[in-house]
């Protein structure tokens, strides 16, 4: 009997075949913790588990990303602990500035095809971008991991997503990732691994949008098979393959040629709709960033859309990349330029207004469209104020026009010609 | 007595404990626990008692992995919460701190916000002045470490994990 990429995965680990419902307690290649939670990761290490020395520091990435660079004199401090325990232990720490933990470990190449890393934040699922069976736990199983190198886990069911064909031109990874929550809900994966059939073609940066949400559908883990860019870009193990003989819980297919722009509304994940249902609902912020979509490739689709074109009267556009490298790469061409040029404030890389915590925490009754991941009620700032989920592209047009507006409206108005290809 | 909190389907992790309202980002004497469902459910977080119970729809406590939603919720010492599922990243949290979660499909149907309760954790009955319901128990792994009072008990009393020879 054939094994699915999470089942060859974890058997790899324990050495043995393993089936969904077992319970199973592995080494993970990495236990990431970020400057939110690390604080009270460390405390349990130290005052709960009574543990001096972690068990191994070159299992362990920390990343300060979460509220970077410090916002208050108690951030400050606790960010500070942080960077102690990491000196005292010999552990790898990613500074402020360098980016959001999800990015900067498929960057560095921490997270690699085959591997278990789990982190202490939801959206740990990214690394199935690369192959890996990533998670995200709470702060007393990463302490637990610090302490004593080990995780249990229940292997998950597989449910398969199989994708026809390619997106049109204005349609993007994101407009996929917001359809499975559309047609799979907010729990349609729970406690299962989700894994991305038909995508070989599919760049890096979009499946890392896409593994990024699989949490959003309530998935242990979000893996793409090792083929494409992720195969080109990293050493894929030989035991690890798409096996045709597997077994999958649910199979689900999704025909992209027929996708349309997709937004999520206000206050779910899953309450989606085509971009045309909800055109012309006024915003007051547009927000660019996040792990889901704060890469180079989205700097660059919004370029693509402004070009220059100033923003709308009244509303603020921030673009957070999402890593140092990334923003390098939107300053080696013109896409950063394009972006100021149309009246966008650039903030430092890392999660920045996604939770709510700074650089651009939303007021009463203010109206966002975000690219980023979740738009449950308050999570941005203020609890009457309302967040739209959308691809990039959307987010640009959405700038330019005061009110949310399908990019391939937009081009056809200003190329009356058509045929424009804003994707 | 202690008190029924009834809540809907989906409840996110930002409506337990807002992100703005983390350990992170308090200042020197405020608490946590404080500031459970603070902006969904300002009475909840001005007056649930110990004991009381939350009676939730499907998929309790989604979106992220923050415990301290869950370790709000169980420093204010709430006595169990029953629904018909559980985010996955919640339940791990949840059992990690030794929170009793039962999954039930009946009992959000049968009972209502405000009612007065009695709850026997240890042998999983919800107990209302009307009526005695019988909880369907949790894996065993899941009541083990319920049992131990968390996972970091359990880890240092076994010397092993959940599953693990």
């Amino acid at each position: 009997m054939g094994q699915t990429l999470a089942e060859q995965i974890l058997g790899q680990k324990v050495g043995r075949t393993v089936r969904p419902g077992e319970l199973v307690v592995v080494e993970p290649d990495v236990a990431m913790g970020h400057d939110s939670l690390s604080p009270s990761i460390i405390r349990i290490v130290q005052e709960q588990m009574g543990a001096a020395r972690v068990h191994d520091p070159a299992q362990i990435v920390l990343v300060l990303d979460h509220v970077a660079p410090a916002s208050t004199v108690g951030v400050a401090n606790n960010q500070n602990i942080v960077r102690r325990f990491a000196a005292e232990q010999g552990i790898r720490l990613f500074e402020v500035g360098r980016g959001i933990c999800h990015q900067v470990l498929v960057e560095e190449q921490v997270a690699r095809p085959g591997m278990v890393v789990v982190g202490s934040d939801s959206h740990s699922t990214s690394y199935g971008a690369v192959s890996a069976f990533g998670s995200g736990m709470g702060s007393t199983d990463i302490a637990l991991v610090w302490a004593t190198g080990k995780t249990w886990l229940r292997v998950p069911e597989t449910l398969r997503v199989i994708a026809h064909g390619r997106f049109r031109p204005g349609v993007t990874a994101k407009d996929f990732a917001l359809k499975l929550g559309r047609e799979l809900t907010i729990a349609g994966a729970t406690y299962m691994a989700v894994e991305y059939h038909g995508l070989a073609w599919l760049p890096l940066d979009g499946r890392q949008t896409i593994a990024s949400m699989a949490v959003e559908l309530g998935a242990k883990a979000g893996i793409f098979p090792p083929d494409g860019e992720t195969a080109a870009r990293f050493a894929v193990p030989d035991w690890l393959f798409v096996d045709p003989e597997a077994a999958y819980a649910r199979t689900f297919t999704i025909n992209l040629d027929e996708l349309e722009p997709q937004v999520a509304l206000p206050h779910a994940v899953d309450n989606v709709v085509d971009v045309s249902a909800v055109a012309g609902q006024k915003v007051d912020v547009v927000f660019l960033g996040t792990c889901t979509n704060g890469r180079y490739e989205d700097m660059r689709a919004a370029a693509d859309v402004l070009q220059g074109r100033p923003l709308a009267p009244g509303l603020r556009m921030l673009v957070t990349p999402a890593s140092r490298q990334e923003l390098q790469k939107a300053i080696a061409d013109d896409t950063l330029t394009t972006l100021l040029a149309s009246g966008v404030t650039l903030t430092t890389p890392g999660c920045g207004a996604c939770m709510g915590r700074h650089q651009g925490t939303l007021g009463a009754d203010e109206v966002c469209l975000s690219t980023g991941n979740r738009n449950f009620k308050g999570r941005m700032g203020d609890p009457t104020s309302q967040i739209y989920l959308a691809s990039p592209a959307v987010a640009a047009a959405t700038a330019v026009t005061g009110v949310i507006t399908d990019p391939r409206a937009l081009e056809k108005e200003k190329h009356p010609a058509g045929g424009s290809d804003c994707s | 007595m202690a008190r029924i909190w009834k809540f809907g389907t989906d409840v996110d992790t930002d409506q337990i404990v807002p992100g703005r309202y983390a350990p992170y980002m308090l200042k020197e004497g405020q608490d946590v626990k404080d500031y459970a469902f603070i902006e969904a459910r300002p009475d909840f977080a001005r007056v649930a008692q110990p004991g009381d119970v939350i009676v939730a729809g499907a998929n309790f406590g989604c979106g992220s992995s923050r415990e301290y939603a869950p370790d709000a919720l169980r420093r204010r010492q709430i006595g169990a919460i029953i629904a018909p599922s559980f985010a996955r990243i919640f339940f791990r949290n949840a059992i990690n701190l030794g929170i009793p979660l039962f999954e039930s499909t009946e009992i959000p149907e049968l009972v209502g916000d405000g009612e007065a309760v009695e709850m026997d954790v240890v042998n999983g009955r919800l107990i209302t002045p009307s009526a005695t319901y019988q909880l369907p128990p949790l894996p065993d792994f899941a009541a083990d470490v319920i049992r131990a009072g968390g996972i970091v008990r359990y880890v240092r009393e076994n010397g092993r994990f959940p599953g693990e020879l």
